[in-house]
């Protein structure tokens, strides 16, 4: 700090000397010999003296950070040197133990990950189905917090053909009134799995029901605003949820302004014992379609989960039991109905292994009478928390061909980057 | 002499009325005792991860939400031990007062000194490596008496009506550990040196307080499950040093180790890393009294030394 302070005091003494004090005839002389020195000349003559001190400046801040930074290493690195002290020693002040200077100016970047998604597909699908080999799409994620009030998460999906904001928002978790408010691009709070990332399904697709009546792959997602509220009672966790959004899905589609898509969720969740637990979810969806300038469609759902993890076995071994269940009317402009759902069973057998089956059933929203029904056996290895191989074999009955499809479908799932929370 | 009284009448307004306990929430069993050793019955406290359970792996349930939406004060052991669960349920309990930089959010590990800080390049090849030292940092009785403080002080800062209260609670527990940390030592002191192998890297401040050596891990990097490899190198290692105790956390399968023990005849010892790891481990004076009893125990039986 002493040798700091000195080059500091120094620099500012050079420079009011500078100021102060007119120009050295010697130096003049050197920079323009034989010539009357200009004004001009003296100016640039002292901005160079000036620059030379500057640099003389930094190079010395830096050799005195590197010092403090190699201080703090040996300071944070002595703890785990010293052996079973007989009394503890006082606890080291938090300040030493913090981020070393080197580093300081990357402290406020966001958590940034990056998760692979390769899938591979074989046999037949008279709709084509996924490509043999395929680089599904790379999510790349920031989030940090924005300051005291708020944070902001960000994720980007790169796909071959597509670069998309998956999602983009704030999040206000201590407004007035204990509203959870979000802002931005968000997935609907639409049941279970349309709030899903592809990468934290557990399984390799998303269900017929999802594809058909609620926007497959991209699902429900869009720009606006929302709203969640604990609702306080004696008995259970009760959540409402309300949003607002632009109107501009796969589902919903606003011909004018005025025409927001409106979504409701309300989650029930209990404990039943500390391994057990039920999830129960009822949604309604509304908007404008685009078919015509005043089409809407209806959605609602229900959903329905059963976790079982024993406490003391938790890395080894689960149950989980879900189904969800979802009615569209869809005005086109006379109004088609459809209903679809799945159900899905899973079961961990090992610290590595998890097999499920789901079966699929659902009619198309814009086809009247046409169900298309499938089922599915998943298996997922996982060799650490950061990567998992997931083999998934599907049969799926589509209403308008004849011979069902019979495919087996390969996923490789790997993450880089932060550690974010484990989804529930 | 206008702004001081404004300042009280602030921190009046702020505290908690009189006789209102105060709403504690720890992330652990071990730091809801400590809690409750010295907030005695002014606090209210609940734990959210049990003493058994693996405390990396909890899952972030609502009805936690609900535990975090009434607390005054939660106390997080930190260093990214619950990074996979604690920041959603913080966020989604809509409680300004806990949130992280609040003054209702004590991260325990800045008041202790912590081991394993790991220097240079770090990679996930290292496996689950804490980037910010060891987490397990609880299992030195010593830094118990820290954490305790660091939460009394806390308290007294939140209820100051309190503040005496709570000292004398913290002197009185500081005197009860130190008494305890006595015969502690002295039931491990015959044992400085002696080789052991634990499951994970649960134990560092623990081996290091009593001057046990750890030689070697059942899992070839943390977080990762044991491999034939590592396990054929670990028993010929073992064999070699002839270590003769294997401690595991209860949480973790007994196979693995159950198999090393049979090929070197060393002992399986199913240790309690935390508060609640086994019925009679009530507090966090009892988790030692239950920790060196069966560990010197064992270490008898099995004439390790």
């Amino acid at each position: 700090m002493r040798h700091c302070l000195r080059s500091l005091t120094g620099l500012l003494l050079a420079v009011a000397t500078m100021a102060v004090l007119p120009p050295r005839p010697g130096l003049a002389a050197q920079a323009a010999p034989g010539a009357t020195p200009s004004a001009d000349e003296e100016v640039a003559l002292l901005r160079r003296e000036l620059d030379a001190l500057r640099r003389e400046y930094g190079s010395r801040m830096a050799a005195i950070e590197e010092k403090l930074a190699a201080i703090e290493a040996a300071r944070a690195a002595a703890p785990t040197a010293a052996s079973a002290p007989a009394e503890p020693a006082p606890p080291a002040p938090a300040v030493a133990q913090a981020v070393p200077p080197a580093t300081a100016s990357k402290v406020f970047n966001p958590d940034i990950a990056a998760i692979g998604n390769f899938v591979g597909a074989a046999g037949e699908s008279p709709g084509g189905g996924e490509p043999s080999l395929n680089m599904q799409e790379a999510e790349l994620s920031f989030q940090a917090v924005v300051d005291p009030y708020a944070r902001a998460d960000f994720f980007v999906t790169l796909s071959p053909d597509e670069v998309a904001l998956e999602e983009g928002y704030i999040t206000f978790p201590t407004l007035p009134g204990g509203f959870l408010t979000k802002v931005g691009k968000m997935r609907d709070a639409f049941g279970k799995v349309n709030g899903q990332h592809p990468h934290t399904l557990p399984f390799l697709d998303r269900p017929l029901v999802s594809k058909n009546l609620t926007g497959g792959e991209d699902g429900l997602a869009d720009a606006g605003i929302s709203v969640a509220r604990l609702i306080p009672n004696p008995w259970l966790f009760l959540e409402a949820t309300g949003q607002v959004y632009q109107g501009n899905s796969e589902v919903f589609q606003a011909p004018t302004r005025g025409d927001l898509a409106y979504v409701g969720h309300l989650r029930a969740y209990h404990d039943i014992g500390e391994s057990t637990n039920v999830d129960l979810g009822g949604s309604i969806a509304y908007g404008h379609n685009g078919m015509t300038e005043d089409t809407t469609t209806r959605l609602l759902g229900v959903d329905a989960t059963l976790r079982w993890k024993p406490l003391r076995r938790s890395i080894y071994t689960h149950f989980l039991a879900r189904g969800e269940v979802t009615w569209s009317r869809r005005g086109q402009p006379d109004a088609v109905d459809a209903v679809g759902g799945y159900g899905f069973l899973e079961y961990q057998f090992g610290r590595r292994w998890t097999a499920g089956v789901r079966y699929d059933n659902s009619e198309r929203a814009d086809a009247p009478g046409l169900r298309d029904t499938g089922g599915s056996f998943i298996l997922t290895y996982r060799p650490s928390e950061f990567s998992l191989v997931r083999a998934q074999y599907r049969r799926t009955s589509f209403a308008d061909t004849d011979s069902p499809a019979n495919e087996l479908l390969f996923q490789l799932l790997f993450a880089i980057g932060a550690h974010g929370a484990h989804p529930f | 002499m206008r702004l001081p009284s404004v300042v009280a009448l602030a921190l009046l307004a702020a505290a908690p009325p009189l006789g209102a306990a105060v709403n504690v929430v720890a992330t652990t069993e071990d730091l809801a005792d400590l809690a409750r050793q010295v907030g005695g019955d002014r606090v209210k406290v609940e734990a959210i991860a049990r003493g058994y359970q693996d405390p990396h792996f909890v899952e972030a349930k609502p009805s936690f939400i609900l535990k975090l939406a009434k607390a005054d004060l939660l106390v997080a052991v930190g260093r990214e031990l619950e990074v996979g669960w604690l920041p959603p349920l913080v966020q989604q309990s809509r409680n300004a007062k806990i949130q992280p930089g609040a003054d209702g959010y004590l991260d325990a590990s800045l008041t202790v000194k912590i081991l394993e800080i790991p220097t240079g390049q770090i990679t996930r090849a290292m496996g689950d490596v804490h980037p910010l030292g060891n987490p397990h940092y609880w299992l030195d009785p010593g830094n118990g008496r820290h954490i305790a403080k660091a939460i009394a002080d806390r308290l007294a800062r939140m209820a100051p009506a309190d503040a005496v209260y709570f000292a004398s609670r913290y002197a009185d527990f500081d005197r009860r550990l130190a008494e305890a940390e006595k015969r502690w030592d002295a039931l491990m002191a015959p044992y400085k040196g002696l080789k052991v192998v634990t499951y994970h890297r649960s134990w560092p401040n623990f081996v290091g307080r009593f001057g046990l050596d750890v030689i070697g891990y059942v899992e070839p990097r943390p977080g990762i499950p044991p491999s034939p490899r590592h396990t054929l190198d670990l028993i010929a290692e073992m064999k070699r040093q002839a270590v003769k105790i294997l401690i595991v956390e209860p949480y973790f399968d007994l196979k693995t180790p159950n198999s090393i023990a049979r090929e070197t005849g060393a002992r399986v010892l199913v240790l309690p890393p935390s508060v609640g790891g086994e019925k009679d481990i009530t507090d966090f004076i009892a988790l030692f009294d239950h920790d060196v009893d069966l560990l010197v125990r064992t270490i008898r039986e099995t004439g390790a030394r």
